[in-house]
């Protein structure tokens, strides 16, 4: 290939994405202008909540009693080569409410409820049912992709929440009554270190963040994809891939603008 | 399915989802323990503070009375500014003694108060006279090496 083609490929791609990140933007600002539906007829959000929060709850309290699990027997076995098992509590709570709770809950979610979403609007879109409620003026944004947005935005910090209080329950489990650390000093070592505002409500808030960074690149790769069966098994990978790396991108920054010098 | 059943479960979603963050703020974070509530002021200066850090705690008798507000270096003497944040149910001398301690031997730094014997109190927004610095380790420990090499070499000269 001669140099100059690739030159014009890469500007290509270049200028295709920034015009999906574009569109991308302008989706995002419709789906809040026309929500007004989604929440005046808030049992269509209600539904997607069932179908994104509720059917999501095993995946991820499972996952956060084994996560939970797992930083109890590892974090033991750093911390008594130093002597200091009783901060086993510490460790576990703030590593889980910083930043596994609202982290690993998004990637989750991003891959059992973000890539259904955009199976649906994709499949929706490819048996042309978005242009039909066009047809009878129903806006297909404010009927269906507005519902799913809000119902990821609100679950997500629920979800994460439920994750990490299992974590905690899980480290409590290996930690105290698996390989016996103090349970008094346990809890009250990360009572007095975890601190409401600075930790568990910028956990909070990161997770709302991410539901909202998920719910939007979820529904954004379905009303985008291809009207193919291929074109929606493609979007649904982007969902996943996207999301995943936005969410770890993301995190970075709050991490950063958050926790800084604490 | 049909609403009631959709509603019901969503109804659990969230109400379980809100107990986790109860569980989270109660049994894991400090909101159940009594932080302090309403405030008052006090300074002091430090000629170095270490690694105090804002919102250490001030601990009086080891029990915490107060929080570290604001840290700022005072350009008029070149000392550490630290403003303390004291709970408004305890009161304390003027002429009590403000340290910076470690807890533990690498531990977290905060603010000791040793409360001494003058009859009248500390009012909102007074300067405590009586500081200590905190404990820096290196300067101790360089310390503790010069003063044993002066010994040694002042043993030596008059062994001979």
């Amino acid at each position: 290939m001669k140099p100059v083609e690739m030159l014009r490929g890469l500007g290509h791609r270049v200028n295709d994405r920034l015009w999906r990140l574009g569109f991308a933007s302008r989706f995002l600002l419709m789906t809040v202008l026309y929500s007004g539906t989604a929440l005046k007829r808030f049992h269509l959000t209600i539904r997607e909540i069932y179908f994104t929060g509720v059917l999501s709850l095993i995946i991820i309290l499972v996952s956060g009693l084994f996560v939970g699990m797992v930083l109890g027997l590892q974090g033991y076995d750093t911390l008594q080569r130093y002597g200091s098992s009783e901060a086993l509590g510490i460790l576990v709570a703030l590593s889980l409410v910083r930043e596994l709770g609202p982290v690993v809950s998004a990637l989750l979610f991003a891959s059992r409820a973000g890539s259904a979403i955009t199976a649906e609007i994709g499949l929706m879109k490819a048996t042309e049912q978005i242009s039909a409620m066009e047809m009878m003026a129903v806006n297909p944004i404010a009927r269906v992709v507005a519902p799913r947005f809000w119902a990821g935005v609100i679950s997500m910090p629920l979800l994460a929440a439920l994750f990490s209080a299992m974590g905690v329950f899980g480290g409590y489990l290996v930690g105290v009554q698996l390989i016996g650390v103090d349970e008094g000093s346990f809890w009250s070592q990360m009572q007095a270190s975890v601190d409401f505002r600075q930790d568990i409500m910028n956990g909070v808030i990161k997770s709302i963040v991410f539901g909202a960074i998920v719910s939007w690149i979820a529904v954004f790769e379905g009303y985008d994809a291809d009207p193919t069966a291929e074109g929606v098994s493609r979007a649904t990978t982007r969902t996943v891939v996207t999301s995943s790396l936005a969410i770890l991108a993301t995190d970075f920054v709050l991490t950063a603008f958050m926790f800084r010098g604490i | 399915m049909n609403r009631a059943t959709i509603d019901l479960w969503v109804g659990f979603f969230v109400a379980a989802g809100l107990v986790a963050l109860l569980f989270l703020a109660i049994k894991v974070g400090n909101l159940s323990s009594t932080d302090v509530g309403e405030t008052y002021a006090l300074q002091a200066r430090f000629d170095n503070i270490g690694g105090l850090k804002v919102r250490a705690p001030v601990k009086s008798a080891g029990v915490v009375v107060g929080r570290v507000g604001e840290i700022r270096f005072d350009p008029e003497n070149y000392r550490a500014l630290v403003q303390l944040q004291i709970d408004k149910r305890y009161q304390f001398p003027r002429d009590t003694f403000a340290t910076i301690n470690t807890s533990g031997l690498l531990g977290e730094q905060y603010v000791g108060f040793e409360v001494g014997g003058d009859l009248e109190m500390l009012k909102a927004g007074e300067v405590i006279k009586k500081t200590q610095s905190a404990m820096v380790l290196e300067k101790l420990i360089s310390e503790f090496m010069f003063n044993k090499a002066s010994e040694d070499e002042s043993g030596n000269q008059s062994a001979k």
